[in-house]
């Protein structure tokens, strides 16, 4: 295996030891603290959660270096940090300062409105969002070693994120039942090479872990993500935006290993205090799925 | 033979696949109710320390297992379960299950870029391949640890009485020689 290879073998290995776990949106190394002790197995770490991007409108870029630091240095569970999508000289920052996973992400706003960033290129893991099974497939091609839904981001609304989630499934179904002859011509449909679907077909699942993310608000949504088949779950704004986030931090993790215990998810949803207030997505202008596809 | 892996958070599928290939039974503990059933065999496999730890007294799940590993049931622990069988965790003050005398660093390679894969000999079983993901190394061990496995002068490997430790991840390569000596214990 050469040294690349080997570089993503072991990027791909760090997203498996994250799966089964929450990843949670921060602003602040106390919240990094608040989301390590109520048993994030990895933080993000941004300047404002997507509610917030939302609604302040504008350019939204990679967060302060600074501010990264101060968040890597509060916890000792993995730190991720997001570019935008294509943006190679802000990845080259965050690889520079050694974060453990980059972003390339549609919640903030895109630097390259045709290419994505070759990924690599890069020794540090990037994940990368995805609507549909080709979305999935292109990011992996150029080298995203996780893939996440790309539910609409700063909603509180879980629609589009189990859209995602049913669309790929039912996509890798449809790709695992279909004739070897056949594959060629789905690589085509899907704008993905050969040897990707190929792998698809084979074992009935992405080469990568596949999360959930946007619009994740309550014990009951990350749930319902992980019985649609979500390995792990990213709560951005949901946590860090309700009334009472340690509490509902912790609930939202537990309910990720024990998902399909309706009595402990019943249990855990009782008492949290108020969910984030949450916009529908109809009543959204900005659709932030739509970036980058 | 009823092999139990911990499933709170991590890769415990990957265990799961190779000890069902190997001919074991498998179960999965997620939860109190779990730890009480019949089993023969512990796997601690990797994922987050942090979350395990405290997911592992949140759910009621510790004081059995305790009960279980000081009791002598063999177990397997990679990366995280290494940690969690540690006595002591270097800058912390408390301990998971303790059962093991030495002291852990965690992310002792730093960060992701600090994650590799080499071969190295593992006593008992020859020279075998090692994934390193953040992972821990033991800084120094007590009495009755024997060292298994060194990489680059680091002890990455120990057995003690019927703990299996080991801060690589077997689980993540396709050499099996590790689990079927756990299974021989």
């Amino acid at each position: 295996m050469s040294k690349t290879e080997e570089r993503y073998e072991l990027n791909k290995n760090l997203a498996q030891m994250l799966k089964g776990g929450v990843i949670m949106d921060v602003t602040t190394p106390e919240q990094a603290k608040i989301a390590e002790s109520a048993g994030a197995c990895a933080v993000m770490a941004l300047e404002r959660i997507p509610a917030d991007i939302r609604a302040a409108g504008g350019v939204s870029r990679m967060s302060d270096p600074k501010m990264i630091r101060g968040i890597q240095e509060a916890v000792s569970i993995p730190v991720m940090a997001k570019c935008r999508i294509g943006h190679f000289a802000e990845a080259q920052v965050l690889e520079a300062i050694e974060i453990d996973y980059i972003d390339e992400s549609e919640v903030l706003s895109p630097a390259d409105d045709v290419y994505h960033i070759n990924k690599r290129d890069f020794k540090v893991p990037f994940v990368c969002g995805a609507k549909d099974l080709g979305e999935a497939l292109r990011r992996i091609n150029e080298g995203a070693s996780m893939i996440r839904t790309k539910g609409e981001p700063g909603t509180g609304d879980v629609v589009q994120a189990v859209r995602h989630m049913r669309k790929m499934n039912s996509e890798i179904a449809k790709l695992t039942s279909m004739r070897k002859d056949e594959l060629f011509e789905a690589a085509k449909q899907l704008q993905v090479p050969y040897d990707l679907v190929e792998y698809v077909h084979d074992n009935g699942k992405l080469p990568v872990v596949n999360f959930a993310a946007g619009g994740v608000a309550t014990p009951a949504d990350a749930a319902l993500m992980m019985q649609l088949g979500a390995e792990g779950v990213f709560v951005g704004s949901g946590i860090f935006k309700s009334g009472d986030p340690a509490k509902r931090a912790a609930a939202i993790v537990k309910a990720v290993t024990n998902f399909t215990d309706a009595k402990l998810i019943a249990e855990l949803s009782t008492d949290l205090g108020e969910a984030m207030v949450g916009i529908n997505e109809q009543e959204i202008a900005l659709l932030m799925a739509e970036r980058g596809k | 033979m009823t092999v139990a892996v911990l499933a709170l958070q991590g890769a415990f599928i990957e265990h799961e696949k190779i000890l069902s290939r190997l001919g074991a039974d498998v179960i999965e503990l997620r939860q109190a109710e779990d730890v009480k059933k019949s089993y023969d065999r512990l796997v601690l496999p990797g994922g987050e320390s942090t979350v395990q730890g405290k997911l592992l007294k949140e759910l009621d799940m510790y004081d059995t297992l305790y009960e279980q590993i000081s009791g002598g049931m063999p177990v397997l622990a990679t990366c995280a379960g290494m940690i969690l069988l540690a006595s002591e965790i270097e800058g912390s003050d408390g301990h998971h299950f303790g059962t093991i005398p030495m002291c852990v660093r965690r992310n002792a390679y730093g960060r992701q870029l600090g994650s590799f894969h080499t071969d190295a000999e593992v006593s008992g079983i020859g020279m075998v391949p090692m994934t390193f993901i953040r992972a821990p190394y033991v800084a120094h061990t007590g009495d009755g640890v024997e060292v298994t496995a060194q990489v680059d002068g680091k002890i990455v490997g120990v057995r003690y009485k019927n703990q299996l430790a080991f801060s690589f991840h077997p689980e993540l390569d396709d050499d099996t020689r590790i689990h079927e000596a756990f299974l021989k214990l």
